[in-house]
């Protein structure tokens, strides 16, 4: 799914983040990225997204080398993600608005399928009742708590039909509740489709959930890629018990041991 | 936002208006002070007559500006809000011409445009082109560098963010500076009017009334020039309240 090849990035006049950096990560994979403040893994998403570019190497998603947003991959941020002049139905509909506008090009818009426009909004529809804000969906962003607005998010980003979901501290700024039925829904959601996500995050307990896979980036330059293997993923549920706690020892000691 | 206007506070202030200047008519006494009894119907009468003309002509020439100084100050506002590179170039020339009366600008923009409408216009949309300018480029500039980012993850590129984001961002503060500005905009034309024309509610009231002692007369003129400030002024802020209904009830 991701080929990562000899990726080199920096910020101008900064030292580099990534040096000759290699990552693969296959179909239906869920991946945590974990590190401390400064490590670049948001920086890896944003790549990985389309948004920032590489000095050197290539990052390579389904078959084709990115160098802009990839129609297929969904991007969920930690907040200011709504345009607060829409309502929750029209931000959740903008994806495929911007899809509309551009028709089915397969540079702006996937060019694999054709959108008509009610089942645009049937799929919308569809989405803001499986996140549980349907009810919300004539209000505006400003109305709702953080927890709704992040559900608009994710709705919005799903209606895309994503193959690949990049989140970027999507939970972060929500009460324990809802960031584990946000958690419970996305994992839901993975073990339902091929959907490959890879969630960043700077907290131990949602990278062991979230991710079979947990890659640790460092403060400084990366060279190579540290992945850490996890059969604990999966439910929040699992959280009580012992192998969960261990596994979250691990990391946290693994992390310890990386700055 | 404030509240709509109600049709009861506008009477009331109507009347009050027409009550204040009727007292001024009787202690005054004078030819230069005629009782609102005495214009209105001449107002009344000449606007489908020959004021209507002038005051076409007015209403024409603020809104062409209007329009010219949108279309020209909306994408180098949004230009520069997103380009801080550029902006810091530009900024200190900005912020030493926008304080500038742009009147003063009345007899070189003669000599170089010719004495047509288009001066006339280009003069009053050079005082609203700084205005939009500004809001515009610092609402650009304000904007959430994450809501960009995501949009552009929904595949929006240039022209999309710009009819999704950038344009329904600006909006609001787009109309705020045209409210504040429209003022500004008819007393300038009252002064280009005053010469080089036929038409236009400042020859009208300067040349045709007042220069001739047709002081009723040149009150409708007054009038009709009130009337297009005002019509102005409240078309503009009910298009705000409307951009700005989001805002109606924030939660916290």
């Amino acid at each position: 799914m991701i080929a990562i090849n000899d990726l080199t990035f920096a910020y101008s006049g900064q030292p580099p983040l990534f040096q000759d950096y290699c990552l693969h990560v296959n179909r239906g994979e869920a991946l945590s990225i974990i590190g401390p403040s400064g490590c670049g893994k948001t920086t890896l998403l944003y790549l990985l997204a389309g948004l920032r570019h590489p000095q050197s190497g290539k990052i390579i998603i389904g078959d084709k080398p990115i160098s802009r947003p990839r129609p297929r991959s969904g991007l969920v941020l930690q907040d200011h993600g709504l345009l607060p002049w829409q309502t929750v139905r029209e931000n959740a509909r903008l994806g495929l608005t911007i899809w509309g506008f551009y028709g089915s090009d397969g540079r702006h818009a996937p060019a694999d399928e054709k959108l008509v426009p009610n089942q645009a909004d049937q799929r919308v529809d569809d989405w803001l009742k499986k996140l549980g804000i349907e009810d919300l969906k004539n209000q505006y962003p400003l109305q709702l708590s953080r927890g709704q607005r992040q559900r608009t998010a994710i709705a919005r980003t799903l209606a895309m039909k994503p193959d690949l979901l990049l989140m970027d501290e999507p939970f972060s700024a929500l009460d324990a509740p809802t960031r584990e039925d946000l958690q419970n829904f996305i994992v839901r959601l993975h073990a339902e489709s091929d959907l490959t996500y890879i969630i960043v995050t700077h907290d131990i307990e949602v990278a062991v959930v979230m991710g079979k896979k947990i890659l640790v980036l460092k403060k400084g330059c990366n060279q190579e890629a540290q992945i850490m293997d996890n059969a604990c993923a999966g439910s929040t549920d699992s959280r009580m018990q012992a192998e969960f706690q261990l596994k979250c020892e691990d990391l946290r000691k693994l992390l310890g041991s990386m700055t | 936002m404030r509240r709509r206007l109600n049709i009861r506070a506008a009477l009331i202030g109507l009347l009050m208006f027409f009550a204040i200047w009727q007292l001024l008519a009787w202690i005054i006494h004078r030819p230069i002070m005629p009782s609102p009894l005495q214009v209105l119907p001449i107002f009344g009468a000449s606007l489908f007559g020959d004021l209507g003309i002038h005051f076409l002509a007015s209403t024409g020439r603020v809104l062409a500006a209007i329009g010219l100084a949108v279309v020209a100050a909306v994408p180098i506002g949004l230009g520069l809000g997103q380009v801080p590179k550029v902006n810091r170039i530009f900024a200190p020339l900005i912020a030493i011409v926008y304080p500038i009366p742009k009147i003063v600008f009345l007899p070189v923009i003669y000599v170089l445009m010719g004495i047509t409408d288009i001066s006339k216009i280009f003069l009053i949309a050079i005082i609203i082109f700084f205005q939009i300018l500004v809001v515009v480029r610092d609402e650009a500039a304000n904007l959430h560098p994450e809501l960009i980012l995501s949009v552009r993850s929904l595949g929006a590129g240039r022209r999309a963010l710009f009819r999704y984001v950038y344009f329904p961002a600006s909006l609001p503060a787009v109309l705020t500076a045209l409210r504040v500005s429209v003022g500004t905009a008819i007393a300038v034309l009252f002064i280009a009017e005053q010469s080089l024309t036929t038409y236009g509610l400042g020859y009208y009231i300067v040349v045709e009334t007042y220069q001739v002692l047709r002081y009723p007369e040149m009150y409708a003129g007054i009038l009709a020039m009130s009337l297009l400030g005002l019509v102005l002024y409240f078309m503009i802020y009910n298009m705000e309240l409307k951009v700005n209904r989001y805002r109606g009830e924030e939660q916290n």
